[in-house]
């Protein structure tokens, strides 16, 4: 176990590096950069931009220097812990930031779960009961949940809250705990925000959740361990889950690789529409913005994100499963 | 065993029938099992889809809506451009066919506009003396048909000096179901172009993956894995704002489903390696190889079509995403833009929790995408099943 965690760890290296690279490259795509974009904008207002002072900011900023200096510059930077400079803020990069990237982990790991709480129980009912009209309703309101367009649901949800309820579920906490220090207060505030972007986040992973983990189930209960151990006489709750059940479990660890890149991406544009303190609304200002370091920043920390989540999820798997275990890989 | 009747001795009378004998009469088919042995795979394949109920019941849906491409201009009661400078944020109009209680066919009221000059709400009530039928087959606005003529003949068009505006109109006045019908084209050739992308990449290299083997399939596999490490509407997104402001609408719309295409073919080509794989192994590629036939011609000639049937299936499948990629890009502002006017583009005006208390209509636009996404899927889930027709 210990050798395959090594190995594993190991893998992630290249893997983020090549991130980093291709995150480089997206983020320097946009032709031109913030700074003539800034200059362009201090003349239309009329400023006086001397080449003196142009130059002093191309410096300063390292866009003087080669692209792949810039590259290795930005990455030792963030290996220390410094992610550039925001030129739209003016500030660091990690000052601007602040709790939004904890926020993102907080929010998709809530997702996940909710995901996981919801699609079990439901996909082992439509296994068991396959063609009931219980079933099919199940699926269907699953695959809606899939076809939706989250944002929409997020709107509409937040209509509804503010109609029936009189409150306001934008935001991920009580206006008196922005850009305040952790408290449990604070965190209690989160934690009763958190449900309406969860449960928008999470209808569109749901529905394919079931399917797998209904699919998979089927499977298992058509194989022949099952008709003896029904033959032996064992109740039939009990025979679901001594084997079946954990069979078809693996999905839900395995999984996690393509449900996360599919969290965080549908957080990104549910956390614009209710804005939320996430990565989702600066993301998409920076990306307007040209703000490249911020932009690039975020886009390393989506990723390295799911890159981290796989990482566990292949662990886990690993301890529940042995025949990953001996093989040195995990399926996916 | 008897000896044989002495020589010269009488024969025993016994039967013998003078039919025609056939050594395979026990092997002989029945026309029906005949149809079903020699039928192609696809023949064999459609069989299996037609039984797959919802899955034809989406595909015709499909159909459908991809016929409306072909003649939105003759569908759609407006031009997408038309402003009703005095209908602006109207509700929609019912269709009626009594007034008072006379059969008058299909026909809509028209508004009473008036400000309410508390809250600076535009009140729209139905007139219930205005009756203003429908025409159908008629002169409306003038339209250039796809840039190649100009027509004026419409589907439906509102009573002289009426109005007809069956899913409202939206901040400037447009009719939101014309637009609508626009959008149609855009959204649905969104997905089309984007999918003929991402399956020309996920052939090549599945394919080169699958058949060489080796580092080669490792270097892209590795690349695969980090690709889908990213999380796909962020890197959309970023992508999409690399697009240069100054290209036209026409660019940024192959812009964007490049875009889409571009991240969308790994599980394409995970697909195909995989079964290259499993059937480079075969007897009829050896074969193949023997006769010196070359690596391209191994792949596209005799295992290609092998497997086409997959493809398309889980193609069809990753349709959908791309449908509601296009929708969330444009939605943020970042995908199409006007006067190029997806399903996406509509519901941009749908961003801010005004727009539904007071413009539900504006919303309307995600009907379309609900029912596609949904048939793409009862489509894909049926052609997958269909695709195996060897089993059961």
């Amino acid at each position: 176990m210990l050798a395959y965690t090594v190995n594993r760890m190991l893998i992630m290296i290249p893997t983020l590096l090549a991130i980093s690279v291709i995150t480089f490259i997206i983020i320097q795509l946009p032709p031109g950069d913030y700074l003539s974009t800034y200059v362009a904008e201090l003349q239309s207002q009329g400023e006086k931009v001397s080449a003196e002072r142009i130059e002093f900011l191309r410096e300063q900023y390292g866009f003087d220097r080669p692209l792949y200096e810039q590259y290795f510059v930005w990455l030792f930077g963030m290996l220390q812990g410094d992610f550039g400079y925001s030129f739209e803020y003016n500030l660091p990069v990690s000052a601007v930031v602040g709790d939004r990237l904890w926020l993102t982990v907080i929010v998709s790991f809530a997702t996940v779960i909710f995901t996981w709480v919801v699609s079990f129980p439901i996909g082992v009912y439509s296994a068991t009961h396959q063609y009931s009209a219980a079933d099919y309703t199940l699926t269907l309101i699953g695959f809606l949940g899939l076809a939706t367009p989250n944002f929409l649901l997020a709107l509409v949800l937040l209509y509804f809250a503010n109609v029936t309820f009189g409150t306001s579920i934008g935001g991920l906490m009580d206006p008196q705990f922005i850009d305040q220090p952790w408290t449990w207060g604070k965190l209690g505030s989160v934690l009763e925000h958190l449900w309406v972007p969860v449960i928008v986040i999470g209808t569109s992973g749901t529905a394919g959740m079931i399917r797998r983990l209904r699919a998979n189930l089927l499977d298992e209960l058509q194989k022949q361990y099952v008709t003896t151990g029904r033959a032996k006489g064992l109740p039939p709750f009990r025979l679901l889950v001594k084997y079946p059940l954990r069979m078809s479990l693996n999905p839900f660890i395995a999984d996690i690789g393509n449900l996360l890149p599919q969290i965080v991406s549908g957080a990104a544009i549910v956390s614009v529409v209710l804005s939320l303190p996430t990565t989702g609304p600066m993301l998409l200002s920076a990306l307007r913005s040209q703000d490249m370091y911020l932009a690039g920043s975020f886009l390393m920390f989506l990723a390295l994100l799911t890159v981290i989540g796989v990482f566990f999820s292949d662990l886990l798997l690993a301890a529940l499963d042995p025949r990953i275990r001996l093989q040195g890989g995990a399926t996916r | 065993m008897t000896a044989d009747p002495a020589p010269g001795g009488t024969r025993l009378a016994h039967f013998v029938s003078d039919a025609p004998f056939n050594p395979y009469s026990v092997e002989a088919m029945s026309p029906e099992q005949e149809r079903y042995y020699l039928a192609s795979q696809w023949r064999m394949m459609w069989w299996k889809l037609r039984k797959h109920r919802l899955a034809v019941i989406s595909g015709v849906v499909l159909l459908l809506m991809y016929d409306t491409i072909l003649m939105s201009e003759f569908l759609a009661p407006y031009d997408l451009q038309t402003r009703h400078t005095s209908f602006i944020f109207a509700p929609p109009q019912a269709v009626h066919l009594f007034h008072d209680g006379r059969l008058v066919g299909p026909f809509v009221y028209g508004f009473d506009y008036h400000l309410n000059m508390e809250n600076l709400r535009r009140e729209y009530l139905p007139n219930h003396g205005q009756v203003q039928p429908l025409r159908f087959f008629c002169a409306g606005d003038t339209y250039s048909y796809l840039g190649l003529f100009e027509a004026r003949f419409h589907l439906m068009c509102p009573a002289a000096g009426g109005t007809l505006f069956l899913l409202g109109t939206d901040r400037l006045g447009r009719d939101v179901l014309s637009r609508l019908i626009y959008g149609t084209r855009i959204s649905l050739t969104v997905g089309l172009f984007g999918i003929t992308i991402s399956f020309l990449l996920g052939i090549v290299f599945g394919g080169i993956s699958g058949y060489y083997g080796g580092w080669l399939d490792n270097l892209i596999q590795r690349f695969i894995e980090i690709i889908r490490s990213f999380p796909e509407l962020p890197l959309w997104m970023a992508l999409s704002a690399a697009l240069p402001i100054n290209w036209n609408p026409i660019m940024i719309y192959f812009g964007i489903t490049i875009i889409l295409g571009l991240l969308d073919w790994t599980g394409l080509a995970r697909a195909v390696r995989s079964k290259l794989l499993a059937l480079r192994e075969e007897d009829f590629a050896t074969a193949a190889l023997l006769m010196g036939a070359s690596p391209s011609r191994i792949i596209g000639r005799h295992l290609l079509p092998s497997f086409m049937s997959h493809l398309i299936a889980s193609a069809t499948l990753s349709v959908p995403s791309m449908i509601l990629g296009e929708t969330a890009l444009s939605f943020l502002g970042l995908g199409l833009r006007p006067p190029i006017t997806s399903w996406g583009v509509l519901l941009n005006e749908a961003q801010n929790i005004n727009v539904v208390a007071l413009y539900p209509w504006l919303m309307f636009p995600v009907v379309p995408v609900i029912v596609v996404v949904l048939a793409f899927n009862f489509l894909g889930d049926g052609l997958r099943d269909a695709a195996d027709p060897y089993k059961n």
